[in-house]
């Protein structure tokens, strides 16, 4: 299985590209020190350091990366999707927003 | 596995215990219109560096202090062998002696009111003469890992320095701590965004209210300016290169320091006064922020960097690492760790510290580092604010 996934924690939402992963291309997702996690079935294109989802993220989520929360999903998110700008946004602008649910 | 090297370290160990791992002689100006002086003396003596800076003159308060502690700790730093102050009115210039002599090393100063710039060269040469010969003959001493004060700052970074050069220098600080090494980070606006992440690390509550208060008082300074860090972060290429979130930007920072605890805080160019990791309030900019390190005693710095940034330092070699692959092929000649084979699965983040480890072996060891061979000498005080 071709690694390309690396992930900072291993209960991350979201993980990094290593390469440029092409849309239904299956990934084997590692942690930095080598453990793999899982595979996963890329639906989107993904440039080298940029995230891709491990797993379906309701709008409104909390999303983790490092073992932390890095923003909240601002649509629904499919596994295997392109996490960008385009549906994560920072929670430091949301903290007054209603619609961030819990994480 | 080890956690360490099989390499045996070597160090000069100076007058106060401190183990330095180079040797200069600092000729070291106080004021700016003493520079011509210094760069006369550094000319005529073989083997002495020329310290110079546009400071030093009309500062007052805190600005003028944190300049003084600057010039004081860098002439303290154990990379240094001895010093020659000059500066333009002898009570500053015996300010600056005192400070450095309390270390036990060999300093002296001259004033070039009374004498004009032609004596003073004269009668500082004949010390730096003296300083340097004497100097030429110490010799390197076994040392341990834990007597190397290392500090870090990362820049110019990208997706790969979240994902594989802040981890590494986290990984090793990490061994380091465990072993009782003092360490240094900072870069108190850069956090932003994971600033939770450094108050849950804090050793003890007082800690963690220090860098809260400073980390508040950076946040102030920049509100005032009328600037918005949080509609600035992550800058445009950031976001290009993957980042979301100035929270996902500050965590790949903050990667730096692993999973240690923060067993101090300091203030700029404060030296640390026990072992563990430090968190020193300072500047992001690289030059700034390298320069208070080795002001408050570090002698190795590790620069995670993504997209190639070229720092060094005239005193505290600077150890250049990236995992970024184009900037391996474009911009060689200034990295020292090639980190880029983690990305291709090659090595994992304990494989890239014993790598890390190995090159600081040998730039303990006198192995010049990228930026000292490529005369990367950048000396940047900071300055708090404008002179009277």
């Amino acid at each position: 299985m071709k690694k390309g996934i690396l992930l900072h924690e291993a209960s991350d939402d979201v993980g990094v590209a290593a390469l440029d992963i092409k849309a239904g291309e299956e990934i084997q997702a590692v942690t930095l020190d080598g453990e793999p996690v899982a595979v996963v079935k890329v639906i989107e294109d993904i440039p080298l350091g940029h995230k891709v989802a491990m797993r379906d993220l309701a709008s409104g989520k909390h999303i983790r990366e490092y073992g932390r929360a890095i923003g909240y999903a601002y649509t629904d998110i499919k596994l295997g999707q392109h996490v960008h700008v385009h549906n994560i946004k920072s929670l430091r602008w949301a903290a007054s927003k209603s619609k961030v649910l819990e994480a | 596995m080890t956690a360490f090297p099989n390499i045996p370290l070597t160090g000069y160990r100076r007058e106060n215990g401190r183990v330095g791992i180079r040797n200069h002689v600092v000729i070291l100006s106080v004021d700016d219109i003493s520079n011509a002086a210094v760069e006369g003396v550094a000319r005529l003596i073989r083997g002495t560096y020329a310290l110079t800076h546009p400071y030093g003159r009309l500062q007052f308060g805190e600005d003028l202090h944190l300049t003084f502690n600057t010039l004081i700790g860098t002439g303290r730093n154990p990379n240094v062998a001895a010093v020659v102050v000059i500066g333009i009115e002898p009570t500053w210039t015996e300010y600056i002696v005192k400070g450095i002599a309390e270390t036990g090393k060999p300093v002296a100063g001259f004033s070039i009111e009374r004498y004009g710039d032609l004596k003073t060269i004269e009668m500082a040469s004949r010390k730096a003469k003296e300083f340097v010969q004497w100097a030429s003959e110490l010799p390197r001493v076994p040392v341990e890992w834990n007597e190397i004060w290392v500090s870090t700052k990362c820049g110019e970074s990208d997706t790969t320095s979240g994902l594989a050069a802040n981890p590494t220098v986290g990984r090793v600080f990490e061994r380091l701590e465990k072993i009782g090494n003092t360490l240094i980070f900072g870069e108190t606006t850069e956090v932003t965004g994971a600033e939770d992440k450094i108050i849950e690390n804090c050793a003890t509550p007082e800690i963690a209210a220090q860098f809260k208060a400073a980390f508040d008082n950076y946040q102030e300074l920049v509100a005032s300016q009328g600037v918005s860090l949080l509609g600035t972060q992550p800058t445009e290429g950031n976001i290009r290169g993957g980042l979301s979130t100035i929270e996902e930007k500050a965590l790949g920072n903050v990667e730096k320091m692993g999973r240690c605890t923060v067993a101090g805080f300091l203030k700029p160019a404060e030296a640390p006064a026990k072992p563990g990791l430090h968190f020193m309030d300072s500047s992001s900019a690289a030059a700034e922020m390298v320069t208070l390190c080795c002001a408050a005693g570090a002698v190795l710095h590790l620069f995670p960097t993504g997209q190639g940034n070229i720092i060094g330092n005239p005193l505290e070699p600077v150890i250049k690492l990236t995992a970024n692959p184009l900037t391996v092929a474009t911009m060689s000649e200034h990295i020292d760790v090639d980190l880029s084979g983690m990305l291709r699965f090659e090595f994992n983040l304990d494989g890239a510290a014993d790598r890390t480890l190995e090159v600081m072996a040998h730039t303990i060891n006198g192995r010049l580092t990228s930026a000292e061979a490529l005369r990367h000498d950048e000396f940047v005080i900071t300055k708090l604010y404008r002179s009277a």
